[in-house]
């Protein structure tokens, strides 16, 4: 169907002056502001010297939580594996030593390079065991050094604890609902 | 001969020496401006402030790995480079870079003074560097470079017009096309910006384009052509284009305060009987003045579009040198007064303001109404 015709609506451009036309004034103005951003406070974070706050939800490398045991607060539900759309994780898990809990993670491997941070595995997490937290500069020599075991994700979490850098997420300590043994 | 031949050998040596670590710390002092004027601090992990960085920046290109792609025309590819700097070097042989006299015996700051063609041969010799972008383009094989090197093509033929009309009035009013004639004219009588504001306006937006400065340039336009002419390229051979073109960059800084601001003189600071010191000083501020100009008009004003680009350079620049230079004549012709030039410059820039209000040059817009029931098809132009 064509658009009949009192169906468009021409937009004019707005009218310039003389002025507006003759440009010199607006090429000043325009200099004006660069020059005045030229003394303006700058804003580069002089990086390994100094280093960036993160804003506490930031999605880095990944932590398992411990709880006040110290013991790893997975009961490896594979939740987070199914979640994650980059199939990174992999557990085996293991019938628990512990009585609170049915299972724990025997091995709990993520692979941070094929990871794609989105944080899918902390949602699904029914424990709080895993979390992402704000260190971003994470660094590797080759692949192997880059898939990260239960104990570097363990390591990560007493660094982050000791640093104080918490991700906003956590809920101190204790165990989500489906980890509660039933009744 | 003023000059010997050792005397010349001297001064191009050290002059090149100058020229280059000029261009390397030029493009320090680009970063430098562009960072701060984006709220960054720009290059300073080189030794302090960055300063050593140049050094790194040259060394770098030195040791780089030298790519030549596979289906370009090997000989042009290597030769385009050469041709850039070549003529960029070449063209500031007759630009004055300090002071100057008409004294027989004394030491001139000009590689080679007394050329009676001066002006003329550094704008010769400056818009064959345009052939270093062509070739380069052309021989890179490559569409993005083509085209950067067309765009070069059509924006240096049309700026050149400009360019030399806009001169045109200058060199009427000091009798000459000798740069330091030019300069001896401008002791007697004062700075030509006082006369000649719109030469100076027009001189000033022509050589921007000449050197494809920001808002004009079209040729390299990462963003459209990634790099234009220069995509291919790599190495010691980018670094060439590079140094060509901050050397067009001094070349015309140094132009544009020798024609319009005097060169050395500064009337009230420095005349004719002040040290060499001085006069070198006052000299090489204000091309540098002209240089930090560049910089911040690069980092102000977003580039153009390529029909506006040639409609400034034909609708406007050309028309108004031309009628500039008929006021000149006018002037000099019937012997009025010179300061008869500077309100006729501003009553030219106004006139072209307001003929452009009247006259609007907007894009073309066809409203095609689509035939309906068998009703004819209307095309309305607006
Ligand atoms: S952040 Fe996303 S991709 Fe990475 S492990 Fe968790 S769910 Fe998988
Ligand atoms: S979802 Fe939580 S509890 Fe379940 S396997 Fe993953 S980390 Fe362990």
């Amino acid at each position: 169907m064509p658009i009949p015709e009192n169906a468009v609506r021409w937009v004019e451009p707005p009218k310039m002056s003389v002025l507006d036309q003759l440009y010199i004034p607006a090429i000043i103005e325009g200099l004006g502001t660069t020059i005045q951003h030229m003394f303006a406070p700058k804003v580069t974070v002089q990086y390994p010297e100094q280093r960036p706050q993160m804003p506490p939800n930031y999605r880095g490398v990944h932590r398992l939580n411990r709880d006040e045991q110290q013991r790893v607060k997975c009961v490896a539900c594979y939740m987070c594996a199914t979640a994650c759309p980059a199939h990174c994780i992999d557990i085996v898990a293991a019938p628990s030593p512990w009585p609170d809990r049915e299972k724990y993670p025997e091995t709990f491997v993520i692979d941070e390079l094929r990871c794609i941070y989105c944080g899918m595995c902390e949602e699904a997490c029914p424990v709080d065991a895993i979390e992402l937290t704000s260190l971003f500069d994470l660094t590797g020599l080759s692949r192997e050094e880059m898939m990260f075991d239960k104990e570097k994700l363990l390591s990560v979490f007493d660094q982050t604890v000791k640093t104080g850098s918490d991700p906003i997420r956590t809920r101190g300590g204790k165990l989500g609902p489906a980890a509660e043994l039933p009744k | 001969m003023t000059h010997t031949l050792l005397q010349t050998i001297i001064t191009i040596v050290v002059m090149m020496g100058v020229l280059q670590g000029a261009c390397a710390y030029l493009i320090y002092v680009e970063r430098k401006v562009a960072a701060y004027m984006q709220a960054r601090i720009g290059p300073n992990r080189v030794g302090p402030f960055g300063l050593l960085q140049p050094i790194a920046d040259g060394l770098k290109f030195l040791f780089k790995e030298e790519v030549i792609p596979g289906n370009v025309d090997k000989l042009l590819f290597l030769l385009s480079p050469a041709v850039a700097v070549g003529t960029a070097t070449f063209a500031f042989a007759v630009v004055p870079f300090g002071p100057t006299s008409n004294t027989p015996g004394e030491y001139q700051f000009v590689i080679a003074p007394g050329i009676d063609i001066g002006i003329l041969f550094t704008f010769a010799i400056g818009s064959l560097a345009a052939y270093g972008i062509i070739l380069g383009g052309w021989s890179s094989n490559n569409k993005y470079s083509f085209l950067g090197a067309m765009r070069s093509t059509a924006q240096i033929i049309s700026y050149e017009i400009p360019l030399g009309m806009s001169i045109l009035g200058v060199v009427l009013l000091a009798g000459s096309l000798n740069l330091e004639r030019i300069i001896d004219q401008q002791v007697r009588d004062g700075w030509n910006v006082f006369y000649q504001p719109l030469a100076f306006l027009l001189f000033l937006l022509a050589v921007m384009a000449e050197c494809n400065r920001l808002p004009f340039d079209l040729p390299e336009a990462e963003q459209e052509l990634i790099g234009g002419y220069h995509t291919e390229y790599s190495g010691l051979k980018f670094g060439l284009f590079f140094l060509g073109e901050y050397t067009h960059v001094i070349t015309t800084a140094l132009l544009l305060s020798v024609v319009f601001f005097g060169g050395w003189y500064f009337p009230g600071i420095v005349g004719p009987e002040s040290g060499i010191i001085l006069k070198l000083l006052s000299i090489w501020l204000k091309a540098l003045a002209f240089i930090l100009f560049y910089m911040f008009i690069r980092w102000t004003i977003p580039r153009f579009r390529f029909d506006q680009l040639m409609g400034l350079a034909w609708r406007t620049l050309i028309p108004l040198a031309m009628v500039n230079l008929v006021c000149v004549m006018l002037v000099k012709e019937f012997r009025l007064s010179l300061w008869l030039l500077p309100p006729t410059s501003l009553a030219l820039l106004l006139g072209a303001t307001v003929l452009s209000l009247k006259y609007p040059q907007q894009p073309r817009r066809r409203l095609l109404t689509v035939a309906a029931d068998g009703q004819p098809a209307v095309t309305t132009a607006r």
